[in-house]
Parts: C-alpha cells; structure tokens; sequence
C-alpha cells in the first residue's frame, strides 16, 4: 500500500454513471479502485455520481458505468438517451471511460432482448447485442494486445457482435466473451474500454485502470507522472484466479 | 395402501447409510419407482406442508419454525441441512416412514432452495409458504435476482393457504402483486413479517447497496385490502420492533413482547420475526399458548455455522456464514470487530458460488481498527486485495484451510475469535476443529 504523503498532483474527476441502476456483481469495485490507484499516484481523487435525473457534472475527466438488469437498463434508456449527444462528444474528444456489461450493451446500436424488444442503444461503440437463452457465465482469461491478460468472470446472456468501428479488447482464452462464436472479447474504440468481464474487471488488471487514469491525466494536464503502487496482492490474486476453472 | 416402494426406499436407504454414502440416493430410487410417494405422504398430514425459500436464512428459519411448532405440541416433519431439494426430501421421508409408508407427523416443515422450490411444489402445492428474501448470492446459478424473485413467485402461485412475505424486501413483498387476481388458481392469504422504521437502515437492500440514497425500501404497491402502516407498507402480522444485545421486541396482535435471544445478528432475529408469523399462520386461530411460543422462540440456537459460538482455548471463537454482499455486511455490522481476533475464508467452489465480485460490493471499513490476523481459503488473495484497497491491516495470508486455522489459533491465544466463512470454508473449518474441541454434529 502506498500511503506517503506526496504532493498532490492535480484533481481527477471519476464521474459513475448510473450506479442506482447499473450497479451489480462488484462494478463498485471498478470506481473504488480508480479511486484509491488515483490517490497512489499522487493525484487527488473526486468521485461522483449521476443517476436518472440528476444534473450532469461538468469536467469530469473519467466515465465508468456498470452492469445492470435487464429492468435497470429498461429504467435508465430515455435518460441515457437525452444524454447521448453529450456522451458521444466526450468518447470522440478522446475522455476515457470504461462500460461494463449493460452499459457496455447501451453504448452500442442496440439490444434486442430475447424477450422481443429493442432497446436503443447510444452508438458510441459500433457493436450490436442479441438477447438469447443461452446464459455465459464464469471465469474468464483473455489476451489483450494492449493489457496483457486480462482476467474476470462473465455472466450475461445478452451477446454481441462487434463492427468495423471498434475493435476488440482481447481474444478469449478461457470463457466466451462477447459472444459463444468468434472468440473475442469487449470492445475498444478512442479511449472507451467496454467489457463483459466484471470481477470485478479493475481490481485484477490494474494495467487497465493505469490506463484511464493516465489518459486522462494527460489529457487534463499534458503529462502524466505515475507514483509506485503496491500490485503484489494484485498478482497474486490474479495468480489464483488464472488456476480457477471456467 | 401398502407399496413396496417404502420397504425397498427404507432398505436401499439402510445400505447406503452403512456405506457411508450419499443422502440422497436412496430418495432417488423411491422417485424412480414410486413417482407418487411423496405427494401422497406429505398430503395425509393434518396441517399440511409449508416451504421455507429465499436466498439467505433457510436453514435457521425453517428450525425456527419446527421448534415454534413443537412447543404447542406438534408432531412436526422437516428435512436436514444439506437436503433441501426434492430428492433429498424423499429420502428423509424414507427415514421417518413406518414400513407402511405412514408418516408420523402434524405437518411438514421443508427448507427448499427456490430452484429446486419450483420442482417440488409442482409436485406437491404447500398449503403455506414463507419467502425470506431474494439477494445477489447464487448469481451465478440463477443469472439475475429478477430471476430469482420469479422462482419464488412460482412458489407462491402454487400456495393453496397462505403466503408469509418480507415486507421489507421490495422483490418479495411485490409478490402479492400478483395473488389472487382474476383467474389464478388458488386465492392464498397472504400476511407479511416487517420491521420497525428504526431498524430497516440496517437492512440495506441490493439496489441501494452503492448509492447515495441508502434508505429504507418499503414495496411499491401495498397488498389490497390491508390497514395500518399504510405510510410505509402494508401492516404486518409480525413486526421486529427491537433488537438489544441479549433480547428482542416483537409485536404481534396488537402487543410488543420482549423475549432473549440466543441468536446473533440482526438478521436471524428477522427470520424470528419470519419464522413467528410463518408459526402463527400454520396454528391458525386455535388455541395458542403464547408464552410457551415466545420462549421457545428465545430458546432457539443457531443453526450449522450460522452464528455458532464454539470453544477453543478456553475462548469463544464464532463462525459466521457469508454468501453474499448483504450477508457480509449485515455479519460485519452485527458483530463488531473490537476485542476479537479476525479470520476471513473465501472459497469459490460451487456451493460457495463461483464468482468473487461480490467482496467488492461489502464495505470492510468497520475492520480497519482491528485489522485481520489470517485471510484463507482458495480466494485468500481476492480477498487480500479487496482489504489492501479498503485500507484494512491484514497478516496472514495462507490459502491452505487447515494451516490458516492453526496459525489463527496459536496467534490469537487469550482473544476471543470470529471466522467469516464461505459456505465450503465453513465446512473445511468445522472439521478441523472438530479435532479439538466439540462441535455438534449435524446428520
């Protein structure tokens, strides 16, 4: 644990969008550990929340968004919607974000549910998700040409098909991933990180959350200057992890 | 009528038992041959079946029930920890039939785990059931706890009687929703067991688990028909009031009474409130002795792991089941950290369930005074790391069980000890202290 004092370096702004809603299977791990990574780093953390209804926050320098039922991604659609110009404008101007699961879902086309109906997505992600019956479920190994392994557990039974607009995040190595056919996992487009791997997905691949961190430190303040987090615990655990089978 | 299915069930029963074998098996073979066997015994009891479902406090509920029971002289049938589904149901009707078949009893309490719940009431329909809660554990079974509340929406479709539900878990208490409408094929009365105002901010429900507005949840839409309390839900048949160190408040019939506990945790004495009103239904309006009811609530011990307090080193050392995020923080939250020495085991095994991202969902802050001496079992490191990022001391990490304990009982000598367990941990740390001092054996 890193916990000397250090000068602060500047604030950084984690904004997680709809946790009332979309927050299941762990996705506050995701914010915590941006949280407390920012912190060892040497920068200041600002952690918000927007929810249905509330007025979004301006500068805010990292999105992440979580899983949620089908129902909570049936609560959230209009307002996710009025708010998508907005989102679109941040992906493209190069914000990093991070969706998981049904967020990572609502920022594509669409999800057609297997129940019948489409639920319209914000399309900052060229991907499109088909509800089935079939259910994905445990661990889950990836390679990611960018983060190296990547480890968590799936459960969805939503599956997605990835355009030409994005690409991957990895190629399963162990699970499913997107869908049960072409192997590949997640999606990637600017400085969007989308996945079906909670885990939670932070917590295990820290490479991923130096990343959102870093991209926004950069982008907020031109250059980016990492502090010595302790990640033995974190190697550890992914250790164990990689041994658990499916 | 005579079968001989019950002799050759009884039989087969008898053989696997001195194999040392499974306990379900020979319930498997009385199935096979004899389809209709347990419908027709359970259906020749006086007062029927009630099922007992929900994610998390069956087995110490549904003994709640049993003991409530027996203290106004029932005859009373249920089924033991590690058979609550169909076929292990069968086979301890097996072992309580006479070789005719006949079954001794007033009235049969079941604990069912609400898949397997929905297989046995299409088979047999409980004239009462009592739904506990419906929480993230088990996601990995059952998908999403939507799913979950629509098991136990089944169950209670299939209630010929009545239906106990928790007033205060809005998935549960919506059930009655869809009761009695237009069509249905049993009309059941439905009652709810509630808590005090006071004690829901205690009982954080999954939705408001991580955000700002944490407060009490009350359902939607409250069941025709009923008066009082109409503020914050439909009125209650019992209502947990109280809880104090030693002793709890319950109201029922217009009256608070007040009766010690020998449970731990706020959440069992819920399920008190559960098992009383689930009681109370099976009773009816006949005569109730009810101070011999409310000590024999007083008088319930913890159930398997569920709170147990043991001996060791002349020092009480708790174990303390954990499933889940609720059941994790309400353990942390009912009992506090000062004074004891810690242990936490995780295990994904399938019983446990095999996903770990729920450790991220409980607030470890309350240990940090403390810290944690030894973190054990197959996700020790998970659990390391969810502890380094709540900023939680911790020493020990070992992942092997048996070696975990032994350095938590020599390093903690002349403190009082708490284990949060795993299902499967639970069980790995029960044996090995079975070694060394006494631990109620449970058939």
């Amino acid at each position: 644990m890193t916990s000397e004092a250090q000068p602060a370096k500047g604030t950084v702004r984690v904004l997680q969008l709809y946790p009332r809603d979309m927050n299941i299977y762990g996705d506050w791990g995701n914010a915590l550990v941006l949280q407390q990574r920012i912190k060892w780093h040497g920068y200041t953390p600002e952690l918000l929340e927007y929810n249905v209804g509330d007025e979004f926050p301006g500068d805010i320098d990292i999105i992440v968004g979580g899983g949620g039922q089908d129902s909570g991604q049936l609560v959230i659609q209009d307002d996710l919607q009025a708010r998508a110009d907005h989102l679109r404008a941040l992906a493209d101007d190069g914000a990093p974000m991070l969706v998981i699961c049904g967020l990572y879902q609502l920022f594509g086309k669409f999800f057609k549910t297997s129940a019948g109906p489409v639920i319209p997505g914000i399309g900052i992600l060229d991907v499109e998700t088909h509800g089935t019956d079939e259910r994905l479920i445990g661990n889950v190994t990836l390679k990611s040409p960018e983060f190296g392994d990547v480890l968590g557990y799936e459960n969805h039974s939503g599956q997605t098909t990835l355009g030409p607009g994005v690409e991957p995040l990895g190629t399963v190595t162990k699970g499913a991933g997107n869908n049960s056919k072409d192997g590949h996992e997640g999606a990637r487009y600017r400085n969007v990180v989308a996945s079906y791997l909670h885990g939670s997905l932070l917590p295990k691949n820290p490479a991923i959350a130096d990343f959102l961190i870093r991209t926004a430190v950069e982008r907020k303040y031109g250059t980016f200057v990492p502090g010595t987090p302790d990640d033995d615990y974190a190697r550890l655990a992914r250790e164990h992890a990689a041994r658990r089978p499916r | 009528m005579f079968s001989f299915s019950v002799p050759l069930g009884k039989l087969v029963r008898t053989l696997s038992r001195l194999r040392g074998g499974g306990s379900a098996f020979p319930g498997l073979v009385v199935e096979k041959i004899d389809p209709g066997f347990m419908q027709r015994t359970l259906s020749s009891l006086p007062h029927g079946v009630a099922v007992v479902s929900g994610t998390n406090g069956k087995t110490t509920t549904t003994k709640m029930v049993v003991e409530l029971l027996e203290s106004q002289g029932l005859k009373v049938f249920t089924n033991r920890t590690g058979s609550n589904f169909t076929r292990g149901v069968a086979a301890s009707l097996l072992g309580d039939v006479d070789w005719r078949g006949r079954l001794d009893a007033d009235v049969a309490i079941l604990e069912l785990d609400e898949a397997h719940a929905v297989h046995f009431v299409n088979k047999v329909p409980p004239r009462f059931s009592l739904l506990l809660n419906v929480l993230r554990d088990q996601l990995d079974r059952f998908g999403e706890i939507d799913k979950t509340a629509r098991l136990l929406e089944h169950i209670a479709l299939k209630t010929t009687d009545t239906v106990v539900l928790n007033r205060e878990d809005p998935r549960v208490a919506r059930i009655a929703n869809v009761l009695n409408v237009p069509g249905a094929v049993h009309n059941p009365s439905v009652r709810y067991f509630g808590l005090d105002e006071s004690l829901r901010s205690t009982f954080p429900n999954d939705d408001d688990m991580r955000t700002a507005t944490t407060g009490p949840s009350s359902p939607n839409t409250p069941a025709p028909g009923t008066a009082g309390e109409v503020s914050d839900g439909p009125a209650a048949d019992v209502v947990l009031r109280r809880v104090g160190a030693q002793d709890a408040d319950f109201e029922f019939d217009g009256e608070t009474v007040t009766t010690g506990m020998k449970l731990r945790g706020v959440y069992n004495i819920f399920n008190a409130a559960a098992a009383l009103s689930l009681a109370r239904a099976i009773l009816g309006t006949g005569a109730v002795d009810t101070p011999k009811l409310v000590k024999a609530l007083g008088d319930v011990a913890p159930a398997f792991g569920r709170g147990e307090s043991l001996t060791v080193d002349g020092q009480p050392l708790e174990l303390v089941l954990v499933k889940n995020p609720s059941g994790f923080r309400l353990g942390l939250k009912s009992f506090p950290a000062g004074g004891y020495a810690t242990m936490i085991a995780i295990n994904d095994n399938y019983a446990d369930g095999r996903d770990m991202s729920w450790l991220w969902d409980v607030d470890f802050e309350s240990l940090r005074e403390d810290g944690v001496e030894v973190l054990t079992g197959v996700r020790a490191y998970d659990m390391a790391l969810r502890l380094q990022y709540d900023e939680v001391r911790f020493g020990t990490v070992e992942t092997d069980i048996t070696a975990a304990l032994h350095a938590f009982i020599d390093g903690s000598r002349g403190k009082p000890k708490r284990i949060f367990c795993t299902y499967t941990a639970m069980l790995a740390i029960r044996r090995e202290l079975a070694k060394i001092t006494i631990v109620e054996v449970v058939s």
